[in-house]
């Protein structure tokens, strides 16, 4: 199935919900951290919800994700739930990793999601390698792998890039330029404008959108996913955003020009696309209310299950090193 | 006046750079940022930008970058953000760096700073203890000390040392601990272990964070009878066997304690030297105390069961006294 079909009116919905849900649960998991109940780091998305949203839109459900830290919305789709998610940030036994790891470090290969780790770009190659399967066992499906524009630097990306693209393999590299990683802005990141540039020598598309506008970056996605999955291999698409809070919730990103957050601002992904259904008539006062109100209950109801849940038992610290 | 352990790692960049033009730094937001930690805080305003380098988040291209300068003379001292990260740079570590003195006869002084250690509620990726995937290699030296004062006397060593030297900073330490430190241009030397607590009844040999676990293990036992004599080795490659062999000669029982797992940990190499240079001195078996052979659980409650404490070093160190 080649080229891009339009988004009905219920996908357009699902899309609004995926985003808001997002945005919904980060704020939450601030205040949580500020309250002093959440322990360690805490990465958000917010400003970049499009990319991890869009981008799973254009997948179908047995597609796989290699997520990066920015990518609950993602995650969310691929069927995480906002109590798992709670119950991770408070490091509960209910939580995805039941305590042994924390807040974006998780996964559920079941589910589609490969386990994310902390070392930029170590699963862009594990990505090729899900592709590879499918390949073999031909099978039509695609793997969506995200990472950032500091990773791009690393070896592992430049490698995982080429051998995809050599073995022609179903993956599409999506990049979250938010333009900076940790303090570091992407003028001493790279010495070239568009990550999508990279693409040109590894032999594969390079495409680059605005990562704010989430019916582009789904656009994008789509079209690189059916071409991954009609046998011509990998491409690379870069969403151009901004991390708009620090790098993790214990920098201030005094290092970041307010100017710059405050362009940004205006190009919030979430007012834009709200402005767009409602502009389009998809979306009325009543039937957004109707789902920031499903969406606020949610969260709660994550909150409560992940505040009553049990610590880990510390009698299991030892087990499921290795597999039975 | 007392400094912390971090503001010490500071001053001893601080001086070494002032001391000799070829120091310089490389790594990620050490410079505008000043660190992950802030341990190059204001660096790059005094010593400027080309000798306070932020570089791309590429691990593997920065230290070989900097044994390609240390070939050339300069001395190059690279920050690792987390020493869970020095992974990507193995390579260039293991093979590049620490062979080609062996091989070549060139020196490559190169100084890795590698923020460890858990205790910080960081999980599996920001809380290794790596030291033994480099003690096996030979042509390294790690240090890992524990104190304000030896953290900077033997970071001003292993600057000056015409080796790569990979330096453990603890990061619990970083603001946990205080300390005298001289204000004179004092060296720490590599491969010399110091008697932290002098006693009688039990050799704790141990490094980082675990020397203040130890000592308070050693104060809680006092009233027990127990006197431990706490050895930091400071200097985990080159090992300074001189003075392991004096204190297990005086006490006959001996206990390593790290944070790192026990499983194919330094400890039990520190075990089996004794065992084979020392054993007619010894009175008892030879006891670890380690974590244990899992990944550092992140949940609070799991990482403080999978850490060492002073309950369980006291709790080793009696039977070890009882036997
Ligand atoms: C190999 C490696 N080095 C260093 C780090 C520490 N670190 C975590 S995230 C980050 C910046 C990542 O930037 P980018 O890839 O642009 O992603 P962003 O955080 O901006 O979304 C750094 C340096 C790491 N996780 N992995
Ligand atoms: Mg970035």
């Amino acid at each position: 199935m080649m080229g891009v079909q339009q988004p009905a009116q219920a996908e357009l919905l699902n899309i609004y919900y995926y985003l808001k849900l997002t945005r919904g649960l980060e704020q939450r998991v601030i205040t949580l951290y500020r309250q002093g109940k959440i322990v360690g780091g805490v990465y958000l998305g917010t400003g970049e919800e499009a990319i991890a949203v869009g981008s799973a839109a254009a997948l179908e459900p047995n597609d796989v994700i290699a997520p990066t830290h920015r990518d609950l919305g993602a995650n969310l789709m691929k069927g995480i739930t906002p109590k798992e998610y709670m119950a991770q940030y408070l490091a509960k036994q209910t939580g995805i990793t039941r305590g042994r790891d924390g807040n974006v470090h998780f996964g559920d290969i079941r589910r589609g999601i490969i386990g994310f780790i902390s070392p930029m770009a170590d699963l862009l190659p594990v990505a090729a390698g899900v592709a590879l399967t499918f390949k073999l066992r031909r099978e039509r499906r695609v793997v969506a792998a995200f990472f950032g524009d500091g990773a791009s630097s690393r070896g592992d990306f430049h490698e995982a890039l080429n051998f995809a693209a050599v073995l022609k393999l179903p993956v599409v590299f999506i990049c979250h330029n938010n333009q900076y990683a940790y303090s570091t802005p992407l003028s001493r990141q790279m010495a070239i404008e568009h990550v999508a540039d990279r693409a040109k020598a590894y032999g594969m598309p390079g495409i680059t959108v605005d990562g704010n506008d989430v019916l582009a970056v789904r656009d994008a996605v789509a079209e690189a996913v059916a071409r991954a999955r009609a046998g011509d291999g990998p491409s690379l698409v870069e969403g151009k955003t901004m991390r708009m809070r620090g790098h993790a919730e214990h920098d201030d990103a005094s290092y970041v020009p307010p100017a710059l957050l405050e362009e940004w601002r205006a190009r919030d992904p979430i007012d834009r696309f709200t402005a767009y259904l409602r502009d389009q008539k998809v979306l009325d006062d009543a039937s957004a209310k109707a789902i920031d109100d499903r969406i606020a209950k949610e969260i709660e109801e994550a909150v409560l299950f992940a505040e009553s849940s049990p610590l880990p038992d510390t009698k299991d610290l030892l087990e499921g090193v290795y597999a039975a | 006046m007392e400094i912390t352990y971090l503001e010490a790692i500071r001053q001893a960049l601080w001086e070494e750079m002032e001391r000799d033009k070829r120091v310089f730094m490389l790594g990620e937001d050490i410079g505008v940022y000043g660190g992950a930690f802030k341990v190059t805080k204001g660096l790059l305003e005094k010593f400027g930008p080309e000798r306070v380098i932020d570089t791309p988040l590429s691990e593997s291209a920065f230290v070989g970058a900097a044994i390609g300068a240390a070939l050339m003379g300069m001395r190059p001292v690279v920050e690792m953000q987390f020493s869970d990260f020095i992974a990507c740079a193995f390579d260039q570590i293991v093979n590049m760096a620490a062979k080609h003195h062996y091989r070549i006869g060139e020196p490559i002084p190169l100084v890795i700073r590698a923020p460890y250690g858990g205790g910080i509620h960081a999980g599996p990726f920001h809380s290794q203890c790596p030291e033994a995937w480099f003690f096996h290699v030979a042509g390294l030296k790690l240090v890992a000390p524990s104190t304000p004062a030896d953290a900077k006397g033997l970071l001003k060593a292993a600057i000056r040392d015409p080796n790569p030297v990979i330096y453990f900073e603890h990061k619990y330490l970083y603001r946990h601990i205080k300390g005298e430190v001289p204000d004179s241009d004092t060296i720490v030397p590599i491969g010399q272990a110091e008697v932290k607590r002098p006693g009688s009844t039990v050799s704790v040999i141990t490094y980082g964070a675990m020397l203040q676990h130890s000592l308070a293990a050693a104060e809680r036992l006092l009233s027990e009878g127990i006197d431990l004599e706490v050895v930091d080795l400071r200097t985990l490659q080159p090992l300074d066997m001189a003075t392991i062999a004096s204190s297990v000669k005086k006490t006959g029982r001996v206990m390593v304690v790290h944070e790192a797992p026990k499983t194919g940990g330094i400890g039990g190499e520190i075990a089996a030297r004794i065992a084979e240079e020392l054993f007619q001195y010894l009175d008892a078996p030879i006891v670890r105390v380690a974590a244990p052979h899992t990944p550092v659980p992140f949940s609070p409650v799991l990482e403080e069961a999978y850490l060492p404490n002073p309950d369980t070093i006291a709790g080793k160190a009696r039977e070890l006294a009882g036997f």
